[in-house]
């Protein structure tokens, strides 16, 4: 028995025009949060509210909203690197081809994070990876925060005193989750297009992580530095070196409005091809997208998959000058604000192609749907791997069939995530 | 092709267009670039001439790249490379080569202080366009990542087909006969646009000029501006330019025999 259909009531705590304009475009009507609504964008603050213990609420068949409960355990640098390092090691338990490793001990298919330290939890364990390497740098990072701040390079031991398990300041670090960082060996030979360093913005949408279904958005961008890059040591201060924020970008003197130092993918990929080949290009891209499906993948099992919920990431990517694609965080609310007249473009299609899978026919949603919506409602989007798909026939028919282990369906067959002892697909 | 490095068959090649990845080595060819250590060197004593001397036209350079590839969705990323192309060019005496065969002179002026003495002149670069010349050189930079090797294929661009958009002469590559198979091209195939449009003063050499003299970059996506340059080098002449400028006037036939005003019709 169903109360007669009409439109969908929305409600945000994010004032973003992108987002606003399309719910209105579709005839949505504005509620407020306390009235009955269907559709809720939130910020994650908010997301912790509204799935907490205590004040956390039922949600009813016909509301949907933008974010998992858990989150977290994507979007947290320190909480992502657990769960990639968790499902690492046990894919090599069950004996996995995935999980297989070279001459030196590192991961084939699987090496795709920076080594990476939980501060000051893993300090002592750092200081011996340090010492390996002397003259190595390493970027530290608050786990908490976004947008590059609290973010600085060290290329030594005593810049990193106070995380020091045994230092005597300590004492006054707060343990709280605030003050955690991580600490990831830097990547000084970032690839350079024009002397300058740059990394990849790409949207991936899960509409579910049991069947993990998930897509990828067609036109992410590159972030561009305004400065050259050098990896001198002279410059490790120089945040408009390093770090390829736009928050922290806009601010230098080089910045222009106008493009807002932003490149297509398919300006990438052109040059790439052009300058590299095509096999080398195809074969990065494939890592790309190998490397976003294996995150999720390694969160998956944690994840709450919680029906009432959608969630659209912006991952960052960088490559290295040997081509070689490094995850270096998910965002949970990745910018809607627009820093050009294209981005503006850009982020509003991606909101409407987002709202078009997530909200069938734009009309009041049932939770209890499939989640498969048809190909035509795709927009920008591409089937990235939906898991259905690849369990019910042999060869893989989305993004990942060009390459990447054969094995990879295999791999998501022996595994039942959700459970933690593992049992055979059935 | 290119396993036998012929030229000739890469020029035949490229009239169907390249495929990307080929495109940079095709080009090398056709135009006779190796880059060979002499080249390199040759490039590198540009360089550290552009150290030793600054020149008036330094600062031009600099003011028209901050004015057009700077704000280039597609180009911005190249600055620097573009600065040290065309500060290169402008010292490079091995252009006016050329200009025995073209039928400008090009300005001659001396270094500081060295006024009259022969090794000490420095010869300009004919038409100090400078945005055009920066237009070309930019897409040339998605395919040549190095600084010695882009050099060299731009000046190659340059001497054998470019410079022409820039200089009078009587050459069916030249910027005067462009113009003049666009406008016969336009007035034989679609009488009634060619004459509509001159009615309401928007004279489409106005609006189709600046797309030729810049060889159409600044105005189509790299990509295809790309596959466009494939023809020039393929048939060895700029006369695509004046076909592809018709073409899209043919293309927006419809919509533009209903403009009233040149803006419009822009």
């Amino acid at each position: 028995f169903r109360i007669m259909a009409g439109k969908v009531k929305w409600v945000t705590d994010i004032e973003k025009s992108v987002l606003i304009n399309n719910f209105e475009k579709r005839g949505w009507i504005q509620v407020s949060e306390n009235e009955d609504w269907n559709f809720y964008w939130m910020s994650v603050q908010t997301i912790r509210n509204v799935f907490s213990v205590e004040t956390g609420y039922r949600l009813s068949d016909d509301q949907i909203v933008n974010h998992f409960p858990n989150h977290y355990e994507l979007t947290r640098k320190d909480l992502m690197v657990k769960n990639i390092k968790r499902y690492r090691k046990e894919l090599e338990k069950e004996g996995s081809p995935l999980a297989e490793k070279d001459e030196n001990g590192k991961y084939i298919y699987l090496d795709f994070v920076p080594v990476t330290f939980m501060l000051p939890a893993d300090y002592n364990l750092f200081v011996e990876e340090f010492r390996k390497n002397p003259s190595s740098t390493w970027i530290m990072k608050p786990c908490g925060k976004a947008q590059g701040k609290g973010i600085f390079l060290i290329n030594k031991l005593s810049q990193i005193k106070k995380w020091s398990r045994d230092s005597k300041t300590s004492s006054f670090v707060s343990q709280s989750s605030k003050e955690a960082y991580v600490i990831s060996l830097y990547i000084n030979n970032p690839l350079l297009i024009g002397g300058k360093k740059f990394d990849l913005r790409l949207y991936v949408l899960v509409s579910t992580y049991r069947p993990l279904r998930c897509y990828m958005y067609k036109l992410g961008f590159c972030r561009f530095c305004t400065v050259k890059y050098t990896p001198s040591t002279s410059e490790l201060d120089n945040m408009f070196v390093h770090l390829t924020n736009v928050a922290i970008q806009k601010h230098g003197d080089d910045y222009n409005h106008i493009h807002g130092g932003k490149w297509t993918v398919s300006n990438l990929r052109l040059y790439l091809e052009s300058t590299r080949g095509k096999e080398v290009t195809n074969k990065l891209f494939d890592e790309i997208h190998w490397i976003i499906v294996q995150s999720l993948k390694a969160v998956a099992p944690v994840m709450n998959n919680d029906k009432h919920c959608f969630e659209c990431y912006g991952y960052d990517i960088i490559i290295d000058d040997k081509l070689k694609p490094w995850l270096i965080e998910v965002n949970a609310s990745p910018s809607l604000t627009s820093s050009t007249a294209n981005d503006r473009i850009l982020k509003y299609n991606l909101i409407n192609d987002t709202l078009n899978i997530a909200v069938p026919n734009g009309e009041i949603p049932d939770c209890k749907w499939n989640k498969s919506p048809p190909k035509e409602v795709l927009g920008n989007y591409e089937v990235l791997y939906d898991e259905d798909m690849a369990q019910s026939d042999g060869p893989d028919r989305d993004l990942r069939s060009r390459s990447g282990p054969s094995t990879g369906v295999k791999g998501s067959r022996a595994r039942d995530p959700g459970k933690p002892v593992l049992t055979t697909w059935k | 092709v290119l396993a036998e490095q012929d030229s000739a068959a890469a020029q035949q090649y490229v009239r169907q267009g390249c495929p990307t990845a080929l495109r940079a080595d095709l080009w090398a060819l056709i135009l006779n670039i190796s880059n060979q250590p002499e080249d390199i060197l040759y490039y590198e004593q540009l360089k550290s001439n552009v150290i030793q001397h600054d020149l008036l036209v330094d600062s031009l350079i600099y003011k028209d790249v901050k004015l057009t590839a700077s704000n280039d969705d597609y180009y911005f990323v190249f600055e620097d490379y573009l600065y040290q192309v065309l500060l290169c060019f402008s010292r490079d005496t091995s252009v006016l080569e050329h200009f025995s065969y073209s039928s400008a002179t090009p300005p001659k002026s001396y270094i500081q202080g060295k006024l009259g003495m022969e090794e000490y002149a420095v010869f300009y670069p004919p038409n100090v366009n400078y945005n055009s010349f920066i237009l070309s050189v930019a897409p040339l930079c998605f395919l040549y990542h190095e600084p010695s090797k882009l050099y060299q294929i731009f000046r190659e661009m340059y001497v054998r087909f470019f410079f022409r958009l820039h200089s009078i002469s009587s050459h069916p590559s030249g910027i005067v006969s462009l113009c003049l198979l666009f406008e016969t091209l336009l007035q034989t195939h679609l009488p009634q646009l060619f004459y509509h449009l001159r009615e309401i003063g928007a004279q489409p050499l106005r609006i189709s000029f600046k797309w030729m003299v810049r060889a159409f970059s600044g105005y189509l996506a790299t990509d295809q501006l790309l596959l466009l340059w494939d023809r020039i080098l393929g048939y060895n002449s700029l006369e695509i330019l004046a076909v592809l400028a018709a073409a899209v006037f043919a293309f927006r036939a419809v919509n533009l025999m209903e403009v009233t005003s040149l803006a419009a019709a822009e």
